[in-house]
């Protein structure tokens, strides 16, 4: 499959990507790893007039806890979070997510920035950032826009970024003590995307009770979504069998998947409600409760 | 079209490309190295694997203007003077191939995980090459060459208190 042609260029820095946006504008796309745009273009689902590759921009990729909050340049490849020991020792719900991402050679090149800035709901960071309520910062031509998660997210494949803005760093705030998370993914093999999956992040107060919780979904909508009403059920509450099972339904029924190759809508809402009774489970059993 | 220099298997390549030239047809098509293979060309199968700049990547999902001013290894850089590299070695003792057309790809993820992880159990083998399909071998036996691999590069790293 041969993409249609294009120009490409390669900035060293996010000034010059951000002037090329400026002078291309909706003609251009930004390419990090590339490993959800040149799929797209082989299909010829994309077909930019110019490629910008900002790969080689220094100083965006990084994992670190700075002033509350944990803080993920856009530029850093999905090994560096499996590899990385913060992740894998705070953070179980990215660690649990950035595994069932693709496969080893993919998340050898793909990045975090991309994952979120493709906006594509089949992808697996959009719920785990929704579940951690993150935000993610956005450099245009008058500076930076940090946006919260909840608005970043438009509908299919559109994200609040303008045409002359770049996705440069993913904020998550710390989780306080006596937190868990948990993401569970079906997928029918390595690689694919999910039929459906469940990112989970919570934290409990002195008396046991859920005192905040996110749950996101992946695939099952439109745009990448929040189980809202499955969230509101349960913060604030003891979390019994019986409140996970009905927040778990909640979730099923809120969804809006399509049905494909991966199953009916039946099977799809039916996996949402399993796998999340099974990721808040996973998510308290990881809080210490 | 885009100059860039490309150093394959040790060699700097400089051409004149397309952007959108994939590295695996710069590869197979430009430099006429055939051992790296186009299987499934959807960054599924594996079977385009090589190295850059030491790590595994699918290389019918990187235009070659990605790969300007870096190391990219196929196949055929892996022996050395005749000399077969380990993993080549053990897909050969313990038959890790039967048609062969995945063996290229398989290999140069192996150079890769074993490069992370030099004494892999054999759950983080299956996990390792899991974005590599074979369709003849049911893996046991490519496992089994790997774990054959690995012995030999670590026996072959003398250890410290040994060396008189």
């Amino acid at each position: 499959m041969i993409p249609q042609a294009f120009h490409y260029e390669a900035p060293t820095n996010l000034e010059g990507a951000i002037a090329l946006l400026q002078k291309y504008g909706s003609d251009a796309k930004i390419m990090s790893g590339g490993h959800s745009l040149i799929p797209m273009m082989k299909l010829r689902l994309a077909t930019p007039e110019h490629v910008i590759d900002i790969s080689g921009i220094q100083g965006l990729e990084y994992i670190h806890e700075e002033g509350g909050a944990l803080k993920i340049g856009a530029l850093t490849k999905e090994v560096a979070l499996e590899e990385s020991s913060l992740i894998n020792d705070k953070y179980p719900l990215i660690a649990d997510a950035t595994k069932m991402i693709a496969d080893p050679s993919v998340r050898n090149l793909a990045t975090v920035g991309g994952n979120l800035a493709h906006g594509d709901a089949a992808n697996d960071h959009p719920a785990v950032m929704l579940a951690l309520r993150a935000s993610v910062v956005a450099a245009g031509p008058n500076g930076d826009r940090e946006i919260p998660i909840d608005d970043f997210f438009l509908g299919f494949f559109t994200t609040a970024l303008e045409a002359d803005e770049i996705l440069t760093e993913i904020r998550i705030p710390i989780p306080p003590a006596h937190s868990g998370g948990a993401y569970l993914k079906m997928e029918r093999k390595v690689g694919d995307y999910a039929t459906a999956a469940t990112a989970v992040q919570l934290s409990l107060d002195a008396d046991g009770k859920c005192a905040q919780i996110g749950i996101g979904l992946t695939n099952v909508s439109a745009a990448p979504m929040r189980a809202s009403r499955s969230e509101d059920l349960l913060r604030g509450q003891v979390l019994t069998e019986e409140l996970i099972q009905e927040a778990a339904k909640m979730a099923a029924q809120d969804c809006d998947p399509n049905p494909d190759l991966r199953g009916s809508i039946a099977y799809k809402r039916s996996i949402v409600k399993t796998y999340t009774a099974r990721a808040i489970h996973k998510a308290l059993e990881r809080a210490g409760a | 079209m885009a100059n860039i220099t490309v150093h394959i298997n040790g060699v700097p390549q400089t051409l004149d490309v397309e952007p959108r030239l994939l590295l695996v047809h710069l590869i197979r098509e430009n430099l006429n190295l055939t051992g790296t293979h186009v299987g499934c060309d959807t960054s599924s199968c594996g079977a385009c694997t090589v190295l850059m700049d030491g790590r595994s990547v699918k290389s019918c999902t990187v235009y070659a203007v990605q790969a300007n001013g870096k190391e990219v290894t196929t196949i055929e850089g892996l022996a050395h003077a005749g000399q077969l590299h380990p993993l080549q070695e053990g897909f050969k003792e313990e038959h890790g191939l039967q048609c062969g057309f995945c063996t290229p790809g398989m290999i140069m993820r192996c150079v890769d995980l074993l490069e992370r992880n030099p004494n892999p159990t054999e759950e983080e083998i299956r996990w390792g090459i899991s974005g590599n399909l074979c369709r003849c071998t049911g893996y046991n036996n490519i496992v089994k060459a790997v774990e054959y691999a690995a012995q030999k590069m670590q026996a072959a790293e003398v250890p410290a208190e040994t060396v008189a």
